[in-house]
């Protein structure tokens, strides 16, 4: 008895309050980050900050609450980050019987399979940290949405800008881990579906230092077919960054490392995007890379919500977010939303190289019945999950 | 000799102001090249380029047309240019990342959104002093201080608001959520109504100042033009009451609009990335400031036909005319 009041005390204090737009309200966000140990690289010059994704959520707590103050919102950021995936998820449960119901989750995809397990029905849960397709496909976990972009997004922006420069001919380079293997299957889908040709296929297993031999190793081993770009598959950056300059053909070198298909990037700076960076970097002390950035328009579409409709409950935001009136301005030149099926945020893909901004796709002429956003990443129809029914 | 002197004297400053007017001008502001263009209106013709501080972007006259005052963004700082000899004559402490502004009728505050650090610092144009800065929302974008001086309104493009500040006591006393990205406001002349773009949510809002309620929401579909494309940012209100113009950004087209029934009349194809605007100072033009093609266009009020287009520096941004 005495455990039931605290318990709805507890809840009162975090939970719904009546939606009048100006009653004080507190919002409680959780975020989850979960530190991955990427195996030792050859190219280890400039490590992914551990911090990645944190400073996003951050900084989005810092936006949403400046908003906040002219209508007496509070949010509150509640961080977890580790490395072992069985803490996170026991923490992350701990947060939720303290009342907590928003999560935004930087996890690998198992990790994010076993929060869902974990965390009552009425949690939303955001995806701020795997690309995974089969997320977004038939491993369809339960009220899911996603604010990073999936692999098929990035490969099929890429795949658009090659077609549309003529670069038809492509050299795919990979890597011999499962996230290599994933990025390879997207581009080969990618190429299936706007008429990009692999005329071969090479699986990187050496392992010489390139630091020290790439001018010698890399030639021979991307010689043989002809070709117009070399496309590697190197999410961890293991040997992709000593490709450009070192192929057998003089060609460009695309996909995870040379010019990439991101999510955000430094050098987009368009759309007001130079004031998001400076605020940032004025926080972290240093670049807004995609994990922050997903992790930003997570509690950014959070906040949003809360904005519209002076609720915290959990189940009127996601109603909200998944709705026609939500709309995010999140510095990619147009509003996004989220999809139906999959509960992935639409999204243009910027292609970047490490000093310049080159093309943002979708690319003018990739049509589509309903938004030219959906040409990026699995549409309705290719994908068996459905967030809203 | 006596009198003759007099006629010179006469003579001279009759020169001196017709050197110091230089006919009807307009000055544009070139974002990415950290300097002005003058355009003369009668020839058409950039007579004059002037290099001021980085990144200017808002500029705005002195009520008796005397200054030019100079958003320098990454100069951080409001620059005053003298337009007799156009030389910059004092930076004003403008706060961080000024990048819009508005004077109050009284020639002397001026409110100024420092878009970094969410705030709108007011300064006293004489005494070159800061007079307050009130915390606003992230972004602080546009500005404009109603007709008879009551309201300076800022919008914020994150936050999505239009932050209401009474120039009396400078505190911010009421906020009025707009769709995303809201970017320009203007007030009616008569002061009873606001203008307010949204960038991202590609609506213009009117808002009804007694009240601080949205009272219209005006869309915009342009055929061949993706919906997200079309990106309302500035707003101009003829002088007759009968039109509002929107520059409609990626669009490339400026939509005129009926100011009493809010219909959208037309569409206007311009240049490139079309941002702010400015009437001449008859009122018989509007010329527009188009970013990525680098030029300025000028609409013929009248019949409402885009006349002729005119390069200037890069990434023109703001607009003013002199008569």
């Amino acid at each position: 008895m005495l455990r039931n009041r605290l318990l709805a005390a507890g809840i009162a204090c975090l939970l719904p309050f009546s939606p009048a737009a100006r009653s004080a309200l507190n919002v409680d966000v959780a975020y989850v980050g979960q530190i991955i140990d990427r195996g030792p690289v050859l190219s280890n010059i400039i490590p992914e900050p551990d911090d990645a994704g944190r400073q996003g959520a951050q900084l989005a707590i810092a936006d949403s609450n400046t908003t906040g103050r002219f209508l007496k919102h509070h949010y509150e950021l509640h961080t977890i980050e580790g490395e072992d995936a069985r803490q996170l998820v026991a923490d992350s449960r701990a947060l939720y019987d303290r009342g907590l119901r928003l999560f935004v989750l930087n996890t690998d995809a198992a990790t994010l399979a076993a929060l869902r397990e974990a965390l009552p029905d009425d949690s939303l849960l955001i995806n701020a940290g795997s690309r995974a397709d089969a997320l977004r496909t038939d491993q369809c976990i339960d009220q899911l949405l996603h604010t990073i972009p999936s692999r098929a997004m990035l490969a099929d922006a890429l795949a658009q800008w090659l077609i549309y420069r003529r670069w038809n001919r492509w050299l795919l380079v990979r890597g011999n881990t499962a996230d290599d293997q994933a990025f390879a299957d997207a581009i080969r889908r990618a190429a299936k579906r706007f008429g990009g040709r692999i005329v071969a296929e090479k699986a990187w297993s050496f392992d010489t230092d390139l630091r020290r031999t790439a001018q010698k190793e890399l030639p021979p081993f991307t010689a043989g077919a002809e070709y117009d770009v070399v496309v590697v598959a190197d999410e961890r950056g293991d040997f992709g960054e000593y490709l450009p300059y070192n192929t057998g053909l003089p060609r460009p070198v695309v996909g995870t490392q040379g010019l990439m298909p991101v999510g955000w990037h430094k050098m987009i700076e368009a759309w007001g995007a130079a004031q998001l960076h400076s605020r940032f970097e004025a926080q972290a002390q240093r670049w807004m890379n995609e994990k922050d950035y997903a992790s930003w328009a997570g509690v950014r579409t959070l906040a949003e919500a809360v904005t519209r409709t002076g609720s915290n409950d959990p189940a009127r935001l996601r109603d909200y977010i998944l709705s026609d009136q939500f709309e995010l301005a999140a510095f990619k030149g147009r509003k996004l939303n989220f999809r139906h099926w999959s509960g992935q945020l639409r999204q243009p893909i910027a292609l970047v190289h490490p000093r310049a901004l080159v093309s943002q796709s979708p690319q003018d002429g990739f049509l589509h019945p309903h938004t030219d956003l959906d040409t990026l990443g699995f549409d309705e129809p290719e994908s068996g999950c459905r967030v809203v029914e | 000799m006596k009198r003759s002197r007099f006629v010179m004297s006469l003579l001279a400053g009759a020169l001196a102001a017709a050197g110091t007017a230089h006919a009807s001008v307009a000055y544009i502001s070139n974002e990415k090249d950290d300097t002005l263009s003058v355009l003369d209106l009668n020839s058409w013709q950039v007579v004059e380029t002037i290099e001021v501080g980085e990144r200017p972007r808002g500029i705005a006259l002195s009520k008796d047309g005397s200054k030019l005052y100079i958003c320098a963004s990454d100069s951080d700082t409001v620059q005053v240019m003298d337009l007799a000899t156009r030389r910059i004559i004092a930076n004003l402490p403008s706060g961080a990342d000024p990048e819009q502004f508005a004077l109050h009728p009284d020639n002397r505050k001026l409110y100024i959104s420092n878009e970094d650090d969410a705030l709108v610092t007011v300064v006293d144009t004489q005494t070159h002093e800061v007079l307050a800065q009130i915390e606003v929302g992230v972004e602080p974008e546009g500005m404009a201080v109603s007709p008879d001086g009551r309201w300076a309104v800022n919008t914020s493009e994150t936050t999505n608001m239009l932050h209401w500040i009474d120039t009396q006591t400078h505190a911010l006393v009421d906020n009025t959520l707009v769709d995303q990205r809201p970017r320009h406001v203007e007030f009616r002349e008569d002061g009873q109504l606001l203008w307010a773009s949204a960038e991202i949510g590609g609506t213009v809002s009117v808002v009804d100042v007694p009240s601080r309620q949205i009272i219209k929401k005006l869309t915009f579909e342009i055929k061949g033009i993706h919906p997200d494309k079309i990106q309302p940012v500035g707003v101009k209100l003829s002088r007759d009451g009968r039109y509002a113009f929107v520059a409609l950004g990626p669009a490339n087209h400026v939509a005129v609009v009926d100011a009493n029934s809010y219909e959208v009349l037309d569409y206007l194809l311009v240049g490139r990335r079309v941002w702010h605007m400015a009437f001449t100072p008859d009122g018989r033009y509007l010329l527009t400031t188009n970013g990525v093609s680098g030029d300025v266009s000028v609409i013929n009020v009248d019949d409402l036909k885009v006349e002729r287009s005119i390069k200037v520096g890069r990434y023109p941004w703001g607009v003013v005319t002199t008569p």
